[in-house]
């Protein structure tokens, strides 16, 4: 169960303050999937970034299973992120000139496996989105859909507990987009994963369970 | 994770970006061959004269006329190199010999050189370190005793004039006059003042066939006398026993400047430092911006990257990479580089040393030092610029790593 209480975030621009988020209220339950939906520019992306554990907030509590994440280390943080979270990214951020095998070993490299059981679970999550026959490829030798699958994988790799995708199908054309998002909803369905997607596709928000609206930095 | 896994990440990163690891370690190569063989070429070059100018015998010394005080005269003469001789005289002085000399030409056949011809006392080219033979024998004392018409060549004169012809027993004409071919010298090397063009006979025939010049008392002139110090020690003091002598035979009265001059090979020697010790540091001067110019390579190289490099360790943070995984893996790829550049760097320096050395025709000397401070500096540059920008990056939040540009 993720709670956030009061979370604030803002960025100094120069001599602006650019009020991100300014007070946000939430909590998403274990095995739900949420929508986030708002306008652009209204925080969406910075509020996933502070439950992913990729920025802190500047005031507030934030707690994922009771356990207070906001106030942690950046190598406690690190490891909450590698065990119990999953990111899937508009830009995909891969790796360059790295076969989509070697993507999804790296978070378990950064949990301990050994070689031969990195490869076997890579393996396993390449082969669940689809990509068993194309392992050896690099970034650039596969189309959008596929590197968004190779991302989707190794946000599996780990057998994370949530996962956070911030407009994953934002680079797609529909075909590809519907392919990930038929692969969301099959993780969310079969494994129970909380799934947390922000989006502009009022149809994507449609399959979701619940939608919070944002605005402003604020949830509506 | 552990050091061999960061280690392992090391490698697949180098390896996955191969044209960026060549191009790192191209300038740690090119900085530390550059100083390598510059260095070695410059300290070998030094070697080489200091040891030829050694060989010769740093107790040698050559007495000439000083011709700004002789009013045209020359003032050296046999009686001079007898007053030497005397132990009385001269007790630090070992042997003296005399040598005058012109330019003539020497003729076999049709094969005629314009060269000098030297006249010599019969113990001058041992006295001069010239005496190894490479065919028959060199002057002796009977030869001068009885002015003979005999003639020893250098190497080069005896093949400029006999060819592919056993020049031993031949005769050749000087100033059109016939001496026989007694001996040909080995090559003395391809060093200063080579005397393997010239051609030598008895001081007694060449005062009375070739040069007639005398001193203002009358006496036959020799062009040069060479005398060796007992040892090296004894230098100095056969310099002032060789001056009081020669002031004394002279007649120069005490306010009077000497009438010739004495040059040791410590001199010589000393002029040649300061000459091949400016070569050097000159060789060192393009040596270090060699160094620099390949460390400013290394670091364009990794400026370069940073961007790239930095949404990396955004996308490694994300995953769940630790700073100290991070830094840990900067710092192997710099050290793997760095170390394969340098070696490579040493190794390629070292060649070029070995084909410069051969070009040039001596032994380049590869010093430990140099070698230690090429490498060490190109190291320490591609180990800065490879890990400094991966200090900052494994700093930052990954959600600003993985937005930098
Ligand atoms: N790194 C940043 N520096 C400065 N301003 C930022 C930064 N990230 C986001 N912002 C600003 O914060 C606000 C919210 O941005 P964001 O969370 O990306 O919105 P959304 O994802 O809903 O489009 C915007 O006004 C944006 O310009
Ligand atoms: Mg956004």
């Amino acid at each position: 169960m993720i709670t956030m209480q009061n979370i604030t975030k803002s960025y100094e621009m120069g001599t602006q303050v650019v009020h991100a988020l300014r007070g946000v209220d939430m909590q998403i339950n274990e095995g739900e999937f949420v929508a986030i939906m708002g306008p652009s520019g209204s925080g969406k992306s910075t509020l996933m970034n502070i439950i992913g554990c990729l920025d802190i907030p500047n005031s507030g509590t934030y707690t994922i299973d009771d356990i207070d994440v906001s106030h942690m280390s950046d190598d406690e943080q690190a490891k909450i992120r590698n065990q119990r979270i999953g990111f899937v990214f508009q830009q995909f951020n891969l790796l360059p000139r790295t076969s989509a095998l070697k993507q999804v070993a790296l978070p378990l490299m950064y949990a301990g496996y050994n070689r031969a059981e990195r490869t076997a679970r890579a393996q396993e999550a390449l082969q669940a989105v689809g990509l068993g026959d194309r392992m050896d490829h690099r970034p650039d030798e596969l189309s959008g859909g596929q590197q968004q699958r190779v991302a989707i994988a190794r946000a599996l790799a780990t057998d994370p507990n949530i996962i956070l995708a911030d407009e994953p199908t934002g680079n797609l054309d529909t075909q590809s987009g519907a392919e990930i998002m038929q692969i969301f909803k099959t993780l969310h369905e079969e494994k129970g994963i909380t799934l947390i997607m922000i989006t502009h596709d009022p149809e994507i928000g449609e399959q979701a369970e619940r939608v919070i609206w944002i605005r402003d930095g604020l949830i509506q | 994770m552990n050091l061999s896994e960061s280690f392992l990440t090391a490698l697949d990163s180098l390896l996955a970006n191969k044209m960026r690891a060549v191009l790192t370690m191209l300038g740690v190569i090119i900085g530390v061959a550059a100083v390598i063989s510059l260095m070695s070429i410059g300290n070998g070059l030094n070697a080489s004269i200091t040891s030829e100018i050694q060989s010769i015998g740093t107790n040698l010394l050559t007495i000439s006329t000083d011709m700004d005080n002789s009013d045209g005269y020359q003032t050296l003469s046999m009686s001079d190199v007898a007053a030497l001789s005397d132990s009385l005289n001269a007790p630090a002085l070992g042997e003296v010999a005399a040598m005058v000399q012109g330019n003539q030409a020497v003729v076999n056949g049709s094969n005629e050189i314009q060269t000098a011809v030297a006249g010599i006392t019969a113990n001058y080219l041992f006295v001069s370190n010239l005496d190894e033979m490479q065919n028959g024998n060199g002057i002796t004392q009977n030869d001068v005793d009885t002015k003979a018409r005999v003639a020893v060549l250098g190497s080069e004169a005896a093949t400029d004039l006999f060819e592919e012809a056993y020049p031993i027993g031949q005769s050749v004409k000087i100033n059109g006059v016939s001496y026989e071919v007694i001996g040909v010298l080995t090559e003395s090397g391809s060093g200063f003042g080579n005397t393997d063009g010239n051609v030598f006979v008895p001081i007694t025939t060449a005062h009375s066939r070739l040069y007639a010049d005398r001193t203002r008392d009358g006496e036959k002139a020799v062009t040069v006398i060479t005398a060796q110090a007992a040892s090296e020690a004894e230098t100095d003091a056969a310099i002032e026993q060789i001056t009081e002598t020669l002031r004394r035979q002279h007649d120069i009265v005490y306010a009077a400047d000497d009438d010739f001059s004495i040059f040791s090979q410590a001199d010589l020697l000393d002029t040649f430092d300061t000459i091949t010790a400016s070569l050097t540091a000159f060789l060192g001067a393009i040596a270090g911006i060699s160094l620099v110019v390949g460390g400013i390579g290394i670091m364009n190289i990794m400026l370069v990257s940073v961007t790239e490099r930095t949404r990396e360790i955004g996308i490694r943070k994300a995953v769940g990479a630790m700073k100290r995984d991070i830094l840990a893996q900067f710092l192997l790829e710099s050290v793997l580089l760095s170390i394969l550049g340098g070696f490579l760097g040493i190794v390629l320096g070292w060649i070029v040393s070995r084909v410069g050395g051969n070009l040039l025709d001596f032994e380049t000397i590869v010093d430990a030092g140099t070698v230690m401070m090429a490498t060490g500096f190109a190291t320490a540059v591609g180990l800065i610029f490879g890990i400094y920008p991966a200090w900052r990056a494994a700093d930052l939040r990954p959600i600003e790593a993985l937005r930098y540009e």
